[in-house]
């Protein structure tokens, strides 16, 4: 090998306290290094000159540069050498500023650690191999799965950059949860009314292709060329003759799940405005009886022969906006959701006082239709609860709704006394602080530290027994309606949809984003993003700042023609490795693929971490630009 | 005679901790010299092994913090392999304090300059390390003469 | 009680012969010293007369099956407790292919050591056995009695515990008299169920490297040894290896994706 060895003085950085002569001539005693010089800097343009002219001139096949630390200037120096002619991956740095110069006082010191650190990165070169770079093509179309506000944001952000996508929701219509909402905090707009007309746009806008009363069933490939098979369920009505006019729900003779006819539309707002029949409570498809929707349907909309369809397409990126349920109160029994009707969830009592929720709007109890004198509302049902019932997390959003909820019971009955049973009163966003006060200063809600013990029918009310902990006491009164501040958890389709996606979830559930701090909206998986309550409890608007975000990060990957892969991949020796897998296992990107006795590493998603490379017992994987040979001639040199 | 501290520092925290004790001038031994590895979890038992073989007193992993990890789970295998191995390292008779396993992030320049610091004087203490020395996997000999 | 079960092996084996369910069956026969079994491959019904089951079955058959299931047709194999166990993380691995392996789990009450032909109580290995299951199997042969252990709990790491209290340089003194013995004869590693490797990454003669072998070999194992003691019971230095292998067994944790 022919190696051009180059000391940095960085000014007096390095000189002031290692001896940058005594270095350039001692690394000439290996027979390998062919030129050494010295510099006063080298990532200027003189220094890059000496560097380029020295690989001309010696035909120089690998090069040390003994500078600052490679995460300054390794790219720089990299450059100049493949300007050269010279593979860019047979350079190699040796940090002798940040890691020598600065930090020791006595010079012989530094200077013989800084001529060991140089010699470990000579030892490194002779071992290195010329790394290419990998290309692979990029399919210029999204797929978004999951219609609420986060999916339709996203979808719409990408459609605006002019990209294709495709937008896939399990429910007959978009719009999710805050389709369900009355009002949102802390500005008390109508829910739907700022939500609807991004609907519209959804299905309105040219790029966007909308695929609802589907699911995703199959994902292959990978970042840039995804293929994915989508399952559309049969609705049992022509989208394409269905004009919207309800006559079929008004015809149904069935009470279907939730209140509603065997055949409908989830809302009245529901985007696209096209029914759907339930097919486990509709009377045709239990006994072959009634039809009256097909009778009544103008159009001839109704097809009771339509079925599953499914359809395969390919996307570059992929979007999971699966968001949240509320958990289930099985094992709360204290409060008594199920034992009393007048016990609900906060969703429950969000549809109550929604106009076009079952009361019309009328907030009254569901048990006998009165209005309530008195509504108790208990926060953290299951939230921050440490124990096996309940998640360990705070759900973030519960303290602001239900400050709303009391907000909105106070304003149509200015009469009823409103209580909150809270542990701490969370209040972080814009406004948010100002919205609670006005809660209690304003609308007169009483606020009470402590936790509920239990909820108990009494004579058609209820009785709340608690713990008052700042008066120190019992609390124990009679109440009309009790709320409960239901837990947030991921969809139930959150772990499928993350097992297809490849897609790590942490132990809550919720899918995982690649880094806490820096990468909030990308997945471990390359080309796979995150949005909205699937990463984790947040509010609305967090959760269209992270769809655009993720719009942002899709749009990024969707205008290149290739992507560049990192060429520090893990690579398998085929003729070593007896297919034992055991290197798979460790792979946080699911780049390692058992295959027929053997592995194989997919270059595109190996990020070059080298954990499979540990994990293999014969040696047969093994990390190019940091291999196990390298990194042993590394420790030679530096303890020899 | 002076001891040889070898540290494996992740590229993306402790790496950069280290930069940032040297942009911060903090001073540490001279004895602590850093290999450069992708992330926490590539410091393979034969790298610590062939150490001590070749002269080195002391051998520090260092490290993201837990739920840190560019690499999304690599440094939770870390964890797992170095207790391990240094739990076995010790019942074969090494002194336990030679090794040692930090999480350093980028921001953490003081915390790695003290802990170079307190580690070499622990190593110091124990003095020259008499124990698994000697030539060890001569199989990467070859390897290294296969430029592989 | 194995010779019921040995009757009933062969004629078992016979029948799955007979009936072409299987090409060939793995198992044991008497060995050239006497109580000191050999494994083997039976390939017809009057063979299977040889086939021999006792307590001086100690060597671990599941090996086997990684180049037995890579031929054409069938193998039956007649597996112990800890057998199974090293069989199931063969097919973790990918080492077996499972349709060509035919699985009959016996009942095992322990194997007994043997010096010179003679017998010497129960093997340490078997001694704080707690298997008395079968992860993978198609069918039992008497394994109603396979209640046997000894030692429970914490005890059955006495013999690393023991180690362990002694301070720092005695363990080192202690394991230096025992690993200066190595011959690197390789037998522990080629009778380790785990170690399947096409190419073994410590092939090589350095003098130092005895010890760096068992380390390694030992830490190669982690998560995966299945704790069978074939490694200390085929060494023919007496090295008690198992200890490492235990040692790592008593304090493995899986890796705990979580802070």
């Amino acid at each position: 090998m022919r190696i051009g060895v180059f000391v940095c003085h960085c000014g007096n950085n390095i000189k002031a306290t290692v001896d940058a002569a005594y270095i350039t001539e001692r690394l000439r005693d290996d027979s390998s290094v062919v030129c050494s010089a010295e510099f006063p800097y080298l990532c200027a343009e003189g220094g890059q000159k000496l560097i380029t002219e020295a690989i001309a001139e010696h035909n120089l096949t690998g090069v040390v540069i003994c500078a600052c630390s490679p995460r300054m200037h390794e790219t720089t120096f990299r450059k100049a050498a493949a300007k050269a002619g010279l593979n860019p991956y047979r350079l190699e740095i040796a940090n002798i500023r940040e890691q020598c110069a600065w930090v020791h006082k006595n010079k012989e010191e530094a200077t013989e650690k800084a001529l060991s650190l140089a010699k470990a990165a000579i030892a490194k070169i002779k071992l290195s191999q010329p790394l290419f770079p990998g290309e692979s093509r990029v399919t210029k179309r999204a797929l978004v799965i999951g219609g609420g506000i986060a999916g339709i944001q996203a979808a719409l952000d990408i459609a605006e950059a002019g990209f294709p996508v495709d937008l896939v929701e399990k429910s007959p219509s978009i719009g999710g949860k805050m389709a369900q909402l009355d009002k949102t905090f802390p500005t008390l707009d109508c829910s739907a009314c700022i939500l609807t007309p991004k609907m519209v746009d959804v299905a309105s806008h040219e790029k966007i292709n909308l695929h609802t009363y589907s699911e995703v069933e199959k994902v292959e490939g990978f970042v840039g060329s995804f293929t994915v098979t989508i399952r559309k369920k049969a609705r049992s009505v022509d989208m394409t003759k269905c004009t919207g006019c309800g006559d079929c729900l008004a015809a149904c003779p069935v009470k279907g799940k939730e209140n509603r006819k065997a055949i409908y539309i989830p809302y009245a707002q529901a985007v696209p405005n096209v029914p759907a029949i339930d097919r486990e409570s509709c009377l045709y498809f239990k006994n072959g009886k009634c039809k009256r929707c097909e009778k009544a349907c103008q159009p001839k909309a109704i097809d009771f022969t339509q079925e599953d369809e499914r359809i395969t397409e390919g996307y570059g990126a992929i979007i999971a906006a699966t968001g949240f349920e509320a958990i289930r109160l099985d094992a709360f029994g204290e409060y008594g959701y199920h034992a009393n009707k007048d016990v609900i969830t906060s969703l429950e009592f969000e549809r109550i006082i929604n106009a076009s929720g079952p009361t019309g709007g009328k907030l009254v109890r569901p048990s006998d239709g009165s209005v309530p004198a008195r509504i108790s509302f208990i926060q953290c049902v299951g939230s921050r609860d440490a124990t096996a019932r309940g998640k360990p997390y705070c759900s973030k959003v519960c303290c602001m709704y239900t400050a709303k909820h009391a907000i909105s019971a106070k304003e149509k009955h200015p009469e009823i006394d409103v209580e909150v049973f809270y542990i701490d009163v969370r209040t972080p966003g814009k406004n948010f602080e100002e919205f609670y006060r006005r809660a209690v200063e304003v609308y007169g809600v009483r606020y009470i530290k402590g936790q509920v013990g239990k909820v108990i029918g009494e004579n058609g009310s209820l009785r709340i027994q608690a713990m008052d902990m700042l008066e120190n006491g019992r609390y124990d009164a009679v109440t009309d309606l009790v709320v409960l501040a239901a837990a947030i958890e991921p969809s139930d389709s959150a772990k499928k949809v993350a097992q297809m996606l490849s897609s790590p979830i942490d132990a809550n559930g919720f899918l995982s984003e690649a880094h806490p701090k820096l990468r909030p909206v990308e997945s471990a998986t390359a080309g796979i993003f995150l949005c909205g309550m699937c990463n984790g409890p947040k509010d609305i608007p967090e959760t269209v700042a992270q769809a655009s975000a993720a719009a942002c990060k899709v749009i990024g990957l969707l205008v290149k023609d290739q992507l560049t892969t990192n060429p520090c991949t893990a690579k398998t020796d085929e003729n070593n490795c007896s297919g034992c897998g055991l290197c798979a296992e460790v792979c946080p990107y699911g780049a390692v693929g058992v295959i027929s006795h053997s592995t194989a590493v997919n270059a595109a998603l190996c990020q070059g971490c080298g954990g499979c490379t540990v994990a293999c017992p014969s040696g047969a994987m093994n990390l190019q630009g940091f291999s196990r040979a390298q990194i042993i001639a590394e420790v030679d040199a530096l303890c020899g | 005679m002076r001891v040889n501290v070898v540290a494996f520092c992740c590229n993306w925290c402790s790496y950069a901790g280290a930069d940032l004790a040297g942009t911060s001038r903090l001073v540490y031994p001279s004895n602590v010299k850093i290999i450069r590895v992708p992330c926490s979890c590539r410091v393979d038992e034969a790298f610590i092994l062939r150490a001590f073989a070749r002269g080195a007193d002391g051998v520090i992993v260092c490290g993201c913090h837990i739920g840190d990890c560019h690499y999304a789970t690599g440094n939770y295998h870390t964890r797992q392999r170095m207790e391990s191995l240094f739990g076995l390292l010790a019942f074969m008779g090494m002194e336990r304090e030679r090794l040692r396993l930090e999480w350093i992030s980028a921001s953490e320049g003081a915390k790695f300059a003290d802990t170079m610091a307190e580690f070499t004087a622990q190593v110091e203490k124990l003095g020259k390390n008499e124990r698994y020395t000697g030539d060890c996997i001569k199989a990467t000999d070859a390897e290294a003469a296969e430029g592989i | 009680m194995p010779q019921e079960i040995n009757k009933k092996m062969r004629s078992r084996a016979r029948e799955m012969l007979a009936s072409g369910e299987v090409t060939q069956v793995l198992a044991w026969e008497a060995g050239e010293f006497p109580n000191y079994p050999a494994p083997a491959f039976f390939k017809d019904e009057t063979a299977c007369g040889r086939i021999l089951y006792d307590r001086f079955c100690t060597a671990n058959l599941s090996k086997f099956m990684i180049e037995a299931t890579r031929q054409t047709g069938r193998t039956l194999v007649f597996l112990r407790p800890c057998d199974t166990y090293a069989l199931a993380q063969l097919i973790k691995e990918n080492q077996i292919n499972r349709e060509k392996a035919y699985i009959i789990g016996i009942g095992c009450e322990g194997n007994v050591a043997v010096n010179e032909g003679e017998e010497r109580g129960l093997l340490e290995s078997c001694r704080v056995c707690v298997k008395t299951d079968y992860p993978v199997c198609d069918e039992l042969i008497g394994t109603e009695n396979n209640s046997r252990t000894v030692v429970t709990g914490s005890e059955r790491f006495e013999g690393v515990t023991r180690v362990e209290e002694t301070d720092t340089s005695a363990r080192y003194d202690f394991w230096q008299v025992l690993l200066s013995r190595c011959i690197r004869c390789n037998a522990c590693r080629n009778i380790c169920p785990t170690c399947h490797c096409k190419v073994c990454i410590l092939e090589g003669e350095n003098p130092l490297e005895k010890q760096f072998f068992h380390i390694i070999r030992a830490y190669h194992q982690n998560g995966r040894c299945t704790d069978c003691g074939q490694c200390a019971r085929v060494c023919p230095q007496g090295i008690p290896l198992q200890l490492l292998n235990r040692k790592l067994i008593k304090e493995y944790k899986p890796v705990e994706v979580q802070p």
